[in-house]
C-alpha cells in the first residue's frame, strides 16, 4: 500500500489534463468555424472567444500536465 | 422560453468531463484502502488542496446562478455574501478555532462536541446536521434538474439520474479523496468557464466603470445606503448585516459547519489545516468578479431596449436564476456553451459530493458507531461509510421528488442555515473559549437556539407574529428576516448555555485539555520563517478584504 501511495499523481495533473482536452476541443471548433466561414449569432462573434480562451485553456492545462508529470503524492 | 441549442463538440466536453470524473473515482479507489483514506483523504493534503476545496465545497452552481441573480435584484449588497458574510469568519477559523478542532484528531464537528461536553450533545448535533445536509442535497438535485429542463430542455428524471448515479460511483468508490480531486477540478471548471461571461460583458458594455455608471447608485454601493433600508434593494440597515450575516450566519456556517470544515480536517499537518480557510479566503473575495459583475451586466443589458436582452419569466414573474443562463446563450458560441454549461453541472455535481461525503462521516461515527454500534471494527466502518453513501444518494433522490410534488419546501430551505447553524456557533465559542461552560449547558442552549429559530420562522410565514418583531424595521425582505433571526437564535443559544452552566455540574480540567483555550499549549511544529506562517497571510487577507470594503462603500 505505501508503495501504491507514493505513486498517486497530485491533482493538479488531473486538472492540467481536464483543461488541455476542454481547451482543445474548444479551440478545434473555433478554428474549424473560422476556416468553414460557420456564421454565429452569439454576441461579439467577431473575436472568436472559442479560439483565444480555447488557447488560453490549452497552454494552462500544458502548464499544469508538464509541471507534474514526474510528481506524486507522498 | 427556446432551448440553449448544444452541438457535437459542446456534448463531447460534456460527456468528457462525465467519464474524467468516474475514472477519477477508480484510479483513487486503489489508494483508499483505510477509514482515514475514505472519510479524511488519508489526512495528507497540503494547504493549497484543502483549500481550494474548502472554498469549491461552498462554490455551488445553485449559488452562483443564484446570488447572479440577486445582484441583478438587489445590486452590489450581494458582495457581502462573499466579503463580511465570509473573510472575517473564515480567518478566525483558520487563526483562532483551528487548532481545538485539528490537536484533537477528531474526525467531525460533531466529534469535537463528545470530546468537550458528552455524548447527547454530539447526537444532537449529530442528527440535526445529516437531515440538513440530505435536505440540502436533495434540494440540490431537484434544482440541478430544473436548471437542465428550463434552459436546455433536458429530460427531468435522466439528468437527475444521471448525475445522482455519477456522484454515487465516484464518492463510494474513494470517499473524500474524490469529492476533494472533483471540487477542485469544479473549481478551475467555474473560473474558466464562467468567468469569460464577465469578460465578454465588459468587452459589450465598454468598460468595467461604464457598468458602475449605468446601474442606479443604490445597486452600486455596498455600505454608503444601509443607514436607511428604504435606500437599499435588500430593505435591511448596516446592524442586520454586520450581526446576521457578518456575525452570526457566516461564523455559524464557515466555522461549524462540517460539510466545508471537513476539507480542512483532511491537510497533512496543523499549520496546513490552519492555512486552508486562510488561502481560500483570498479565492473567495475573488468570487465576486463573476457573480457580482455578471449580473450587474445582465441589469444593465436589460435596460439598454437595443440590447436584445431580457431575463426569462414565469407566469408574468422575472426569473432572476435565468441571469446567468441568458449571458451564456448571449456570449458564447459553440464549444464554449459546452464549457459553461459543463462548470454548472460540475458546480451542481460537486456540491451533492460535499454534502454526501460530509454525511456519510457523520453518519457513520456520529451516528451509527456513538448509538448503534460502539465495538464496530475499521474495516465495518469503512464498510457502513460506502453503504451511508449509497443511501444517502437515495434519500437524496427520494427528497428530490418530494420537492418536485411540493415546490414550497424550497422556502424552508433558505431559512434552514438559521435553524442548525446559526445556535451552533454560539456553543462552538463557548466551548472553545470558556471553560467553564458545561454539558448540560451546551445540550439545552443548543436545543433553545434551535427551537426558537424554527418557532420564529414559522410564526412570520403563519402571521402569528409581525416581521418587524423580528427585523426592528417595517420594511424587510425575506433574506433581512433570515439575517434578524439568525442573531436572535445565537443570542438565545448563548445566554441559555451560559444560565444553564451557572447551576450544572462542570466537566474536570484534566478532560478539556487540547480542547479549550486557556488549558491548551501551543503546539510547537516545524519552524517557519514569518512570511509563511498563517498569521501574516491572515493579516495580508483582511487589508484586500478592508480594501475592497472601503473602494466600493
Amino acid at each position: 500500500m505505501a508503495e501504491n501511495v507514493k505513486k498517486m499523481k497530485p491533482i493538479w495533473f488531473f486538472v492540467g489534463l481536464i483543461l488541455l482536452v476542454m481547451g482543445g476541443v474548444i479551440l478545434a471548433t473555433g478554428v474549424y468555424d473560422l476556416i468553414a466561414r460557420v456564421e454565429s449569432k452569439t454576441v461579439l462573434a467577431r473575436l472568436h472567444p472559442n479560439i483565444w480562451w480555447g488557447a488560453i485553456m490549452v497552454l494552462a492545462g500544458l502548464i499544469f500536465v508538464l509541471a507534474n508529470k514526474n510528481a506524486t503524492v507522498e | 422560453m427556446q432551448a440553449i441549442g448544444l452541438h457535437f463538440s459542446d456534448w463531447i466536453i460534456i460527456l468528457f468531463y462525465f467519464a474524467f470524473i468516474i475514472g477519477i473515482g477508480f484510479y483513487l479507489k486503489k489508494y483508499t484502502k483505510s477509514e482515514d483514506d475514505f472519510f479524511l483523504a488519508g489526512r495528507r493534503n497540503s494547504s493549497w488542496v484543502a483549500g481550494l476545496a474548502f472554498l469549491s465545497a461552498n462554490l455551488g452552481a445553485l449559488e452562483l446562478l443564484g446570488m447572479t441573480g440577486n445582484t441583478f435584484k438587489y445590486g452590489m449588497y450581494v458582495a457581502h455574501f462573499y466579503w463580511i458574510g465570509a473573510i472575517p469568519a473564515m480567518l478566525f477559523l483558520g487563526i483562532f478555532m483551528m487548532p481545538f478542532y485539528y490537536s484533537g484528531r477528531i474526525k467531525s464537528v460533531p466529534g469535537y462536541l463528545k470530546l468537550r461536553f458528552d455524548e447527547k450533545t454530539r447526537v444532537l448535533n449529530g442528527i440535526s446536521f445529516a437531515i440538513m445536509t440530505l435536505l440540502v442535497s436533495g434540494i440540490n438535485l431537484y434544482a440541478m434538474a430544473l436548471v437542465l429542463h428550463t434552459f436546455l430542455g433536458w429530460n427531468w428524471d435522466v439528468s437527475m439520474w444521471a448525475s445522482a448515479v455519477t456522484v454515487a460511483v465516484y464518492v463510494t468508490l474513494s470517499g473524500l479523496m474524490s469529492a476533494i480531486f472533483t471540487e477542485i477540478i469544479q473549481f478551475f471548471l467555474i473560473w474558466f468557464g464562467l468567468f469569460l461571461v464577465s469578460v465578454l460583458g465588459i468587452i459589450e458594455i465598454g468598460s468595467l466603470g461604464e457598468i458602475m455608471q449605468r446601474v442606479p447608485e443604490a445597486f452600486s454601493k455596498l455600505w454608503s445606503t444601509s443607514g436607511d433600508p428604504t435606500q437599499n434593494g435588500m430593505m435591511i440597515t448596516w446592524g442586520g448585516i454586520v450581526l446576521g450575516l457578518g456575525f452570526v450566519l457566516s461564523f455559524g456556517y464557515w466555522t461549524t459547519d462540517f460539510l466545508v470544515v471537513q476539507r480542512a480536517f483532511s491537510a497533512k499537518n496543523l499549520r496546513s489545516a490552519r492555512m486552508t480557510p486562510i488561502i481560500a479566503s483570498f479565492f473567495k473575495m475573488a468570487v465576486p468578479f463573476i457573480v457580482i459583475v455578471a449580473g450587474l451586466i445582465a441589469l444593465v443589458l436589460s435596460k439598454d431596449p437595443n440590447s436584445g436582452f431580457a431575463l426569462t419569466s414565469d407566469g408574468g414573474k422575472l426569473n432572476y436564476d435565468s441571469a446567468l443562463p441568458m449571458l451564456i446563450a448571449r456570449y458564447f458560441p459553440r464549444g464554449l456553451v459546452g464549457l459553461g454549461i459543463t462548470a454548472l453541472l460540475a458546480g451542481f455535481m460537486a456540491g451533492q459530493a460535499g454534502n454526501i461525503s460530509a454525511f456519510n462521516t457523520v453518519w457513520t461515527y456520529d451516528i451509527y458507531q456513538s448509538v448503534i454500534n460502539k465495538k464496530a471494527s475499521p474495516k465495518h466502518l469503512l464498510w457502513m461509510g460506502r453503504m451511508a453513501t449509497i443511501v444517502g444518494i437515495i434519500m437524496s433522490v427520494a427528497t428530490a421528488y418530494w420537492a418536485k410534488s411540493m415546490p414550497t419546501i424550497m422556502d424552508y430551505m433558505q431559512a434552514i442555515f438559521s435553524w442548525v447553524n446559526a445556535p451552533l456557533f454560539a456553543t462552538m465559542l463557548l466551548g472553545m473559549f470558556v471553560k467553564w461552560i458545561t454539558p448540560n449547558g451546551a445540550f439545552w442552549g443548543l436545543i433553545a437556539g434551535m427551537g426558537s429559530s424554527i418557532t420564529m420562522y414559522l410564526a412570520v410565514k403563519f402571521e402569528w407574529i409581525s416581521i418587524s418583531a423580528v427585523t426592528f424595521s417595517k420594511v424587510a425582505s425575506d433574506m433581512a428576516a433570515n439575517f434578524w433571526r439568525a442573531w436572535w437564535a445565537w443570542l438565545i443559544c448563548f445566554v441559555v448555555t451560559i444560565v444553564v452552566s451557572l447551576f450544572t455540574k462542570k466537566k474536570p480540567e484534566e478532560e478539556l485539555v487540547g480542547l479549550v483555550k486557556g488549558l491548551t499549549k501551543e503546539i510547537a511544529g516545524e519552524f517557519v520563517p514569518w512570511y509563511k506562517k498563517p498569521a501574516f497571510f491572515a493579516v495580508l487577507s483582511l487589508i484586500v478584504f478592508v480594501l475592497l470594503n472601503i473602494y466600493f462603500w
